[in-house]
């Protein structure tokens, strides 16, 4: 492996850049129309013009991109987030391409993306998964189903996702009458009335692990991060480690990742997702085959390079580190700094950065793909940069982190910054374990 | 004839997805508060609606272009 394309933009193309020249590896990047000249086609040793600026016509184009592998003679393919990175079909014609894709196998994404193959490889492996039913016929089947479950529960459309075609239901009373309602909606709105149910986990945290396995059959944990500060299910800050997780859940959490991760004969970074409830009870949600907008925290606690790891256990080598030799070291906070617009419900506010001056210092790590002068584009999403801050422990990441914030500044479009800056001087926030509804509810 | 703006920068469409027919042809009659197009902004979809009752003139952009807040979007004939 000499050269690596990066299939992606913005931050996550500059990170890969970073890691792929740490490693003595030549880094090709893409851009679309409305990315020329961009910050990472810069930094890169090549950058290949894929496309138009809608994404279905450049970063979502597999063709595309595999002719720009083929051009610049690059033999791996970095996928980043979001885009491609989760395609079965992309990672597998990457390797009918000849190409090394840097991520698990295209059968494990498409075990991994299925949402009910998934949570049968976690019951398989002895994960505990979200109780719940399988699909529902008729009005008896769902009494008995709820009874076994429990109440509170959701009824949630099969056909559903991203948080749409989800009802809760409290009582026998009201799933009477919701059920057929929400077969009826599901039908009209997904044209396929499949329904079940799932118990509702309150006050749950958002936990999930890093893993990271090699082609050696080798598999580790770099810990967990919490992603509980969420808004309409976007992330907007996640800490690791999870601030005051009990010993013997991190425990059991972390063996419960890498016990799903060797099961299903993973390779490469990943995160596997769990909802963690107030009695310290845990179930699996779901695994991202791929590296996560907030791995730098991980890194900034284990002091391992994820990205790099990454490319590594592509290229055939094995892990550089054993799991006991895997230590954290105080505490992280990762802000997302959005274009969005917080008197207008934090609608997504494209512009032109007219300046744009970056934070720095002792703990503090800046990540982003653009420059002053680049343009927030309508095509994308809305995530200009991040702010990764590090301490001894999790106050004086805090308090970095607000100094990072003071010394960001960023004209031309309305940004989260002064919603991060409430929120890390928020009396509930500093004390740790929010859970996933906290944010919208203060709000 | 007045014209119907875009209220944000983004993706101008003129179909509710690819493979649809468009809200309305060039021509077409719509009534107040229909929805004649969608623009996108960072994977967001905002409706474009008409003011008032009418009869859509030209579209002054190509579906799938990018289009600044304040752009001219189509003419509209008011009834």
């Amino acid at each position: 492996m000499k050269r690596v394309l990066i299939a992606n933009r913005g931050e996550i193309a500059v990170r890969v850049i970073r890691a792929a020249h740490t490693l003595g590896l030549e880094a090709v990047a893409v851009y679309s129309d409305a990315d020329r000249d961009s910050r990472w086609t810069r930094l890169a040793d090549h950058a290949v013009h894929i496309g138009k600026s809608a994404a279905a016509k450049s970063y979502l184009d597999a063709e595309a991109i595999l002719r720009a592998a083929r051009e610049s003679g690059a033999d791996a393919v970095h996928p980043g987030y979001g885009f491609l990175s989760e395609q079965p079909a992309f990672a597998a014609a990457v390797a009918e391409a000849g190409l090394t894709f840097v991520g698990p196998r295209a059968e494990v994404i498409e075990r991994m993306g299925d949402k009910a193959a998934a949570r049968a490889a976690a019951t398989e492996a002895g994960v505990p998964v979200v109780p719940g039913s399988s699909a529902l016929d008729t009005p008896e089947a769902a009494r008995t189903a709820a009874e076994q479950i429990g109440y509170p529960l959701l009824v949630k459309a099969a056909a559903g996702g991203g948080g749409r075609g989800i009802r809760p239901v409290r009582t026998s009373e009201e799933l009477a009458e919701i059920v057929p309602a929400a077969q009826a909606e599901a039908r009209s709105a997904f044209g396929d009335g499949t329904v079940y149910l799932e118990r509702a986990l309150e006050n749950a945290r958002h936990i999930e692990v890093q893993v990271l396995a090699d082609t050696h059959g080798r598999v580790v944990h770099t810990f967990e991060r919490d992603c509980s500060v969420q808004r309409r299910r976007q992330k907007l800050i996640e800490e690791a480690p999870a601030p005051g997780l009990a010993e013997d859940t991190r425990t059991a959490i972390t063996e419960a990742a890498v016990r799903l991760t060797e099961s299903v004969g993973y390779t490469g970074a990943g995160t596997v997702e769990f909802l963690l409830s107030p009695t310290g009870e845990f179930h699996f949600i779901e695994m991202n085959t791929r590296i996560q907008v907030e791995h730098p925290i991980s890194e900034e606690i284990t002091g391992i390079d994820l990205v790099a790891e990454q490319l590594r256990i592509a290229a055939g080598a094995p892990l550089s580190v054993a799991q006991d030799r895997i230590d954290r070291h105080g505490a992280a906070v990762e802000l997302r700094i959005n274009a969005e617009d917080p008197d207008r419900d934090f609608a997504p506010s494209p512009g032109e950065l007219t300046r744009y001056d970056f934070p720095a210092g002792p703990g503090v790590r800046f990540e982003t793909g653009f420059l002053c002068g680049s343009r927030i584009s309508p095509f994308y999403d809305s995530m200009i940069a991040k702010v990764v801050a590090h301490g001894p422990d999790r106050a004086t990441a805090i308090a970095r982190a607000r100094q990072a914030l003071a010394e960001l500044t960023v004209e031309g479009v309305p940004t989260t910054i002064g919603l991060h800056q409430r929120l890390l001087a928020d009396p509930e926030f500093l004390a740790g374990g929010v859970h996933t509804k906290w944010l919208e509810q203060r709000l | 004839m007045v014209t119907i703006k875009a209220g944000m920068p983004g993706i101008f469409y003129r179909r509710p997805a690819p493979e649809d027919e468009p809200y309305v042809s060039e021509g077409g009659t719509i009534a107040a508060g229909q929805t004649i197009a969608l623009i996108e902004v960072m994977k967001t979809y905002n409706e474009i609606r008409a003011e008032a009752d009418g009869t859509i003139g030209k579209f002054l952009v190509e579906d799938g272009d990018e289009v600044e807040i304040g752009q001219d979007l189509a003419e509209l004939e008011t009834a």
